[in-house]
C-alpha cells in the first residue's frame, strides 16, 4: 500500500495523520485515566464512564449557554468554569453510584459490569429525555479558533492542541495523585492488600468511594474537553468504551504511562492507517492488532509486578 | 430397562418442569397466539439458544462471553448466505450486470462471486458450517485465551472488542456481506418457501424441537462429571488445577459448546425472521443476552428459556407502547437483577414457590373433592 507514494510524500502523510490521531489519542487519555483509576486500582468495570464523560461534556454545553445569555462579555473565559462544574457534577454522581451500588459488587467484579451497563442505558435515555436525540455543541471562544501552520502541509488547530495539552496536564495531575500524595498511598495500599491497610488505620469504604468517584470527575473533565473538538450526542460516550477498554488493558491496567502510552500506539495506528484504508478496516486492523498482542501478552505492555 | 428410567424421570419433579414447559412450548403458544405472534415467540425462542450457551459458560464455569452474539451472528450469517444464494438465482436476478450473484454485491460492483460463498450452494453444508464456523472461532479465541489463562474480566472485554470489530467487518465489508443493511430479501429453502403463515409455523416448531435438543444437552453436561467439573472450576480454580485436571481444556469445551448453542440458535433466527443484519452481532445483542440469562438465573437452564421469553415479550411491549421507558426498564433490570436477586426467576422461584410445592400434596390430600392443580409454569 506504501508502493504508490514517494518518500517525502509518505513523510508528510505520517506527520499529518500523526497529527489528526493527537485528537484521538486526547480522547482516549481522558477517558481511560478514569478508566485506569477505576479499573486498574479497584478491579471495577465501569460500563457507564462514556456516560459520565457525556455528563461532563452536557455540563459544559449548558454553562456554554449560560455564559452566552448572561454575560457575553466573559465567553471566553467560559470552559475553565465549566470544566470545574463538570468534574464536581460527575465527582458527586459517581460517589453517589458507589454508595448505591458499587460497593455491594466489589467482590463479584463481572456483576459490576452489568449493573454499570444498566446504568448507562438509563443515563443514555435520560440524556435522550433530557437534551433530545440529536447531537449538541458548544461554540469555541474566539481564542481557540485557527490554527497553527508548522510546514506548508502540516497545520495544527488550536482547539486540538489545547485538548491535547490539557489531556496531558490532568494525567500528570492524576500521577501526583496516585504516587505522590497520602492519599495515593492509601488507595495503593488498599489495592494491593486491603485487611492489611485496614488494620493500619485506613478507612477502605471511603477510599473506595472517593477513588471511584474521582475516576468520574476526570471523565467530568475528559467530557469537558471533548466538546472542543466534537459534538455530544446522548450515545457519544458508549462510541468509545470498548477502545478505551482496550486501552486500558493494552497499556497494562495498573500503569498510567502504559495507559498513556497505549492510547498513543493505538489512535496513531488507527489515524495512520485511515489514509491509506476505509476507516472501517482501519479500525478492524487496529482492535485485531491490539487483541492479537493480548492473547500473547495478557497482562499488557507495562505490568506492575506485585506479589499476591 | 432405559425407557423405565426414563418414565421414571418424567415423574420426578425436574422432569414434570420439563414437560410443563414442552407442553406451553408446543401446545398452549400454538393454540393460544396467531401465527404473527407465534412467529414472534419463535423469534425470542432463538435467543433461548444464546442464553442456555451462557447457563453453560457463564452460570456453570464462571466465563463471562459477552461474544454470544458473534456466534449467533455467524451462525445466522451461514444461513443466510445459503438461503441469500438460492434467492437470487440467474432467473431471479436477470436484470443484474452480473446475473446469478446476490443483489447486494451486484450493487457493490462485485463480477464474480467471492470464494467463501461459493461453498454455501450446498445445504449440507451450510448445516455443518452452523455448528462448525462458531465452534471454530470460539476454539481459536478459547486456545488463545485460557491456555494463557487469562479469565474474568479480562475474557469478557475481549469478546466484547471482538463482538465489535466483527461488526464493523460486516458494516465495512458491503460488498461481501449486505453491510448495515444485512443480508435481506430470503425467500425460500430448498424450493420451500419460508416466508408463508404454514411454513413459519413449522419452523417454530422446529426451532422449539431443537431448543429441546441443546436444553437436553445442556442438562447432561451438568449432570455429568464433567459438569462438576466445571462447577469446581468457578469455585476453586486453582484447586482443581492441583487435583490434576487440565482446568483449560474444560473451559475451551464450555465455550465452544456455548458457541454452537449460539450459531443454531443464529440460523433459526434467521430462518424464521426471514434475514440476518450487523444489529444482531454486536456489543449490545451480546450483552442483552446475558441479562436473559440473568433474569431466569444464571444457574439455570429452563430459567433462561423463561428469561428469554419474558424479557423479550417485555421489550416487545414497552417498545410498542411506550418506547421511551423500555431502556429505563431495562437499565434497571439490569441493576436489579445483579443487586437484588443474583440467581434470578429461577432463584425466587426455588425461594418462595419451591416449599409451597412440597406442602401441595398434603392440601391436596386435604382438599381431596376439588380438581388438581398443578402449578401452570415453573418460573413465573
Amino acid at each position: 500500500m506504501f508502493a504508490d507514494y514517494s518518500m517525502p510524500e509518505l513523510m508528510s502523510i505520517f506527520a499529518m495523520q500523526g497529527f489528526a490521531g493527537l485528537s484521538l489519542f486526547s480522547i482516549f487519555v481522558l477517558m481511560a485515566l478514569g478508566l485506569a483509576i477505576i479499573f486498574g486500582q479497584m478491579g471495577v468495570i465501569n460500563m457507564a464512564h462514556g456516560e459520565f464523560m457525556i455528563l461532563g461534556a452536557y455540563t459544559t454545553y449548558l454553562t456554554a449557554q449560560v455564559f452566552e445569555s448572561v454575560m457575553p462579555g466573559l465567553y471566553g473565559g467560559y470552559f475553565f468554569v465549566a470544566m470545574i462544574l463538570a468534574f464536581v457534577v460527575t465527582f458527586a454522581l459517581g460517589a453517589l453510584v458507589e454508595w448505591l451500588m458499587i460497593r455491594h459488587l466489589y467482590h463479584r467484579p463481572l456483576d459490576t459490569l452489568l449493573a454499570t451497563w444498566g446504568l448507562s442505558l438509563i443515563l443514555q435515555q435520560t440524556y435522550r429525555s433530557v437534551f433530545g436525540a440529536r447531537e449538541v455543541g458548544v461554540s469555541l471562544p474566539d481564542w481557540m479558533m485557527g490554527s497553527i501552520a508548522v510546514t506548508d502541509l502540516v497545520e495544527i488547530p488550536i482547539n486540538g492542541l489545547f485538548v491535547m495539552v490539557l489531556s496531558l496536564l490532568i494525567a500528570f495531575a492524576v500521577y501526583l495523585l496516585m504516587f505522590r500524595s497520602g492519599w495515593g498511598r492509601q488507595v495503593r495500599a488498599v489495592v494491593q492488600n486491603r485487611p492489611m491497610a485496614e488494620a493500619v488505620g485506613i478507612d477502605s469504604g471511603r477510599v473506595d468511594r472517593v477513588t471511584f468517584a474521582l475516576g468520574c470527575g476526570i471523565a467530568g473533565v475528559a467530557g469537558s474537553a471533548f466538546t472542543m473538538i466534537g459534538s455530544t450526542g446522548p450515545t457519544s460516550g458508549q462510541l468509545y468504551i470498548v477502545d478505551t477498554f482496550l486501552v486500558v488493558v493494552f497499556g497494562g491496567a495498573q500503569s498510567l504511562l502504559g495507559t498513556i502510552a497505549s492510547a498513543f500506539t493505538i489512535s496513531q495506528a488507527q489515524s495512520t492507517m485511515e489514509f491509506f484504508l476505509s476507516g472501517s478496516m482501519a479500525k478492524v486492523l487496529t482492535l485485531l492488532f491490539v487483541v492479537g498482542i493480548l492473547m500473547l501478552r495478557p497482562q499488557g505492555l507495562f505490568a506492575l509486578k506485585v506479589r499476591r | 430397562m432405559k425407557a423405565n428410567l426414563f418414565f421414571e424421570w418424567l415423574k420426578s419433579r425436574e422432569g414434570i418442569y420439563y414437560l410443563l414447559l414442552a407442553l406451553l412450548l408446543v401446545v398452549v403458544f400454538p393454540l393460544a397466539l396467531d401465527s404473527f405472534r407465534l412467529n414472534m415467540v419463535g423469534k425470542y425462542l432463538t435467543y433461548a439458544f444464546a442464553a442456555l450457551g451462557l447457563v453453560l459458560c457463564w452460570g456453570r464455569s464462571g466465563i463471562l462471553s459477552l461474544g454470544q452474539g458473534i456466534f449467533f451472528g455467524l451462525g445466522g450469517y451461514c444461513m443466510a448466505m445459503f438461503l441469500k444464494l438460492e434467492a437470487s438465482s440467474p432467473e431471479n436476478t436477470a436484470i443484474q450486470s452480473t446475473p446469478g450473484i446476490p443483489d447486494f454485491m451486484d450493487w457493490n460492483q462485485l463480477t464474480a462471486l467471492p470464494w467463501f460463498w461459493e461453498p454455501f450452494h450446498s445445504f449440507s453444508f451450510t448445516l455443518i458450517a452452523v455448528l462448525a464456523v462458531p465452534a471454530l472461532l470460539a476454539f481459536i479465541i478459547a486456545v488463545a485465551m485460557f491456555k494463557r489463562r487469562v479469565g474474568g474480566v479480562y475474557f469478557a472485554i475481549i469478546t466484547q472488542a471482538i463482538a465489535a470489530i466483527l461488526t464493523i467487518l460486516i458494516i465495512g465489508q458491503q460488498g461481501f456481506t449486505g453491510g448495515v443493511n444485512g443480508i435481506t430479501d430470503l425467500r425460500t429453502l430448498m424450493g420451500w418457501d419460508i416466508r408463508t403463515d404454514e411454513a413459519k409455523t413449522l419452523l417454530y416448531f422446529v426451532c422449539v424441537g431443537m431448543l429441546f435438543v441443546c436444553l437436553i444437552v445442556g442438562a447432561w453436561v451438568m449432570r455429568s462429571k464433567l459438569g462438576r467439573i466445571l462447577l469446581a472450576m468457578r469455585d476453586q480454580e486453582d484447586r482443581v488445577r492441583f487435583s490434576g485436571y487440565d482446568v483449560a481444556s474444560f473451559k475451551i469445551f464450555v465455550f465452544c459448546l456455548a458457541a454452537m448453542f449460539a450459531g443454531i440458535g443464529g440460523a433459526m433466527f434467521t430462518l424464521q425472521v426471514g434475514f440476518m443484519s450487523p444489529s444482531f452481532v454486536g456489543i449490545v445483542p451480546s450483552i442483552e443476552m446475558v441479562i436473559l440469562c440473568a433474569v431466569g438465573g444464571r444457574n439455570s437452564l429452563l430459567g433462561a428459556i423463561y428469561g428469554a421469553l419474558i424479557v423479550n415479550a417485555a421489550k416487545t411491549f414497552f417498545s410498542e407502547s411506550f418506547p421511551e421507558l423500555w431502556l429505563y426498564g431495562l437499565g434497571v433490570l439490569f441493576i436489579a437483577v445483579v443487586l437484588a436477586f443474583p440467581d434470578g426467576l429461577a432463584g425466587l422461584y426455588r425461594r418462595y414457590v419451591m416449599p409451597l410445592e412440597s406442602k401441595l400434596p398434603a392440601m391436596l390430600r386435604r382438599s381431596a373433592s376439588t380438581a388438581p392443580t398443578l402449578p401452570v409454569e415453573e418460573a413465573k
